[in-house]
């Protein structure tokens, strides 16, 4: 379970301070499928850095499965991200000298596992997206959506309870960017959170439950089939005024 | 994570850019070779002095008689009386007169040292015989015309039939009663070079001129000190001052010598081993720059759950291989030069076991050193800058 309680993010940006995130609270039960939404400068990625355990909010408490994370040191954090999330990037973030099982592996060995159960434990994960014939070979051998599919593996190895997709389809054509989809979608009916970052409204309705962020604000927060939710007001101009799209909405 | 993974992390690192990792080498490869080399050769000159000065007796004590004008000096009486009542340190007693006199043989001047000798020279200076007989008492006390001669002479100049034949010395038929037997290497310039005559006939014909070099030995490494001291009081007791003479010891000698050359072994290590602090300075070099395009890298592992010192370790190992590397790499090289050049001055390098464990220890110590401060900085890299650097 994710509980963001009155979180605050707030950046020193010479004389004027920047609210990145601005009083948010939400829970997120275990497995949920949610999209957190919103246009650049909209907080969600530094939400998605708190979720994360990237980050700490300045203000306010973040929750995970019970435990207050938001005032851990940098170490007790990594071993948060490493046995509780699972990571998955729109640049996929593989480490190009690692061959695609290494890459995989990463995650269980900074968790201590030994070699020969790393090894099992990765071969499985690389299965389960399909690529585990290709686990000898370097990332810059595979297509994009290959990339794509040995990240959500590495995210996977380590079977954490949140899965956190930022733009996982960003990169990706819309064919193959589907199948990732469809491959979270998989994911979350095995029984995994997913967390799924997208200023995409046509990727963001793929999920059960939208969570739309403005200025640092959350503007809706509900099921992801209810027409207000794909509802982007301030989508033709970043220009205007932060009340506006929501008094529209409203 | 454990440190066989993390070395195996480092190894597949530097594997990946085999040029950098050999350039950034280049520096330990260097200092390490040059510190091996200098330590091989100086431990073989080492050797090779030791061994001259042994060839010459440790035991051996010089006695260098300046002399004060006109006034009486010590004479040979003296020194034989000192060797008879000093029996406990002194074993053995023989003055040495080097004479310029012309050598002949037949109408062909030999150009050799001639060496007038008391009987026991041969004792102290631990030479050999090969054929004849020594100088004896009898001809010294006689002043009787006979000499020995070294292996070269005998080569030379008779065809290794010299026994027997004569040498004319300043006009005088010598007889040879002795040859040596080669103690050099049988060249003009050494020792086997060389013609004993009596000593009372060598100051005969260095016109009766006080003898200036008495040898003596001492009866054993123990006793050298002694020796040497008793020699000295009878000489002061004599001359009362000792600007008059001067008693060299070759133990004396031999540690003074060994001193310097620590001395100036150490220097040129030293020296060397600014090398290798430039070398760590290369490695802090290349591991910065190294840690700036990895950035990214570091926030992806990072994100996966390493801690701050699984990033640090990652590149103090890195930064460590590398130099530990290039350290073997530094001795391998500087054995083979240091046998290589040992051989052209004609020295027996030896690296000795303890030079190569140091330098290895050496370069690791640099390469964590200077490894400590890249690390540190990729270990503290933040995560989310680090995953958004491009």
């Amino acid at each position: 379970m994710i509980k963001f309680t009155d979180v605050y993010k707030i950046y020193q940006m010479g004389d004027t301070a920047v609210h990145a995130l601005d009083g948010v609270s939400f829970e997120i039960s275990d497995g949920e499928f949610v999209a957190i939404v919103g246009q650049s400068g909209s907080g969600k990625s530094t939400a998605m850095n708190i979720i994360g355990c990237l980050d700490v909010p300045t203000s306010g408490t973040y929750e995970l499965a019970g435990v207050d994370v938001s005032t851990m040191d940098d170490d007790q954090q990594a071993v948060i991200r490493n046995k509780m999330l699972g990571f998955i990037f729109q640049q996929y973030n593989l480490i190009p000298t690692l061959n695609v099982l290494e890459n995989v592996e990463l995650p269980l060995l900074y968790g201590g596992m030994p070699a020969s159960e790393r090894r099992s434990r990765a071969m499985k994960a690389l299965d389960m997206v399909g690529l585990s014939s290709k686990y000898r070979n370097r990332p810059n051998q595979l297509s994009g959506g290959q990339q794509q599919r040995v990240s959500i593996a590495r995210a996977l190895a380590g079977n954490p309870g949140v899965i956190l997709a930022d733009e996982p389809t960003g990169a990706l054509d819309s064919r193959t960017g589907r199948e990732v989809l469809s491959f979270l979608q998989q994911l979350n009916a095995a029984g995994h959170t997913i967390v799924l970052i997208t200023h995409d409204n046509s990727i963001a309705v793929r999920a059960q439950r939208i969570i739309r962020l403005q200025d640092g604000r959350i503007i809706y927060d509900g099921d992801a089939h209810d027409p207000r939710a794909v509802v982007q007001p301030t989508e033709s101009g970043a220009e205007e005024p932060a009340g506006f799209g929501e008094e529209d909405e409203a | 994570m454990s440190f066989s993974q993390s070395f195996r992390l480092a190894v597949k690192s530097l594997a990946t850019s085999k040029m950098r990792a050999l350039l950034t080498m280049l520096g330990i490869i260097i200092g390490v070779a040059a510190v091996i080399i200098i330590i091989s050769l100086g431990d073989g000159m080492n050797d090779m002095i030791n061994s001259e000065f042994e060839k010459m007796g440790t035991n051996l004590l010089q006695v260098q008689i300046m002399g004060r004008g006109t006034a009486q000096n010590i004479g040979e009486e003296e020194m034989y009386a000192l060797e008879d009542e000093n029996p406990d340190c002194i074993a053995a007693m023989s003055p040495s007169v080097s004479s310029v006199a012309t050598v002949k043989q037949g109408s062909e001047t030999l150009s050799t040292t001639l060496t007038g000798v008391g009987e026991e020279y041969i004792a102290v200076k631990s030479l050999e015989l090969s054929q004849g007989r020594f100088i004896q008492y009898i001809d010294t006390a006689r002043m009787q015309d006979v000499c020995v001669i070294g292996s070269y002479v005998n080569e030379e100049s008779f065809n290794g039939a010299g026994l027997g034949e004569t040498l004319s010395i300043n006009g005088n038929e010598y007889t040879i009663v002795g040859v040596l037997a080669e103690q050099a290497d049988n060249t003009s310039y050494g020792g086997d070079n060389s013609v004993y005559i009596p000593y009372t006939n060598a100051t005969r014909l260095n016109g009766n001129a006080v003898i200036s070099q008495y040898l003596f030995t001492a009866t054993s490494e123990d006793t050298n000190a002694r020796a040497k001291a008793v020699i000295e009081s009878r000489l002061e007791q004599f001359y009362g001052d000792d600007d008059y003479y001067m008693v060299i010891s070759m133990s004396e000698m031999m540690d003074m010598m060994g001193n310097i050359q620590g001395t100036v072994m150490t220097v040129l290590v030293a020296i060397a081993a600014i090398s290798l602090l430039v070398g760590g300075i290369g490695i802090m070099n290349i591991m910065l720059v190294s840690v700036t395009e990895r950035t990214r890298e570091i926030g992806i592992r990072k994100s996966l759950g390493a801690k701050g010192k699984d990033i640090r370790r990652q590149f103090i190992i890195e930064a460590g291989t590398t130099s530990v590397l290039g350290g073997i790499i530094g001795i391998v090289l500087g054995v083979s030069l240091a046998a290589v050049a040992g051989n052209i001055v004609g020295i027996t390098a030896k690296a000795s076991l303890s030079a190569i464990l140091i330098s290895t220890g050496v370069s690791l110590a640099v390469g964590v050193i200077f490894g400590y401060l890249p690390a540190n900085k990729a270990a503290k890299l933040n995560p989310i800058d680090a995953l958004r650097y491009e």
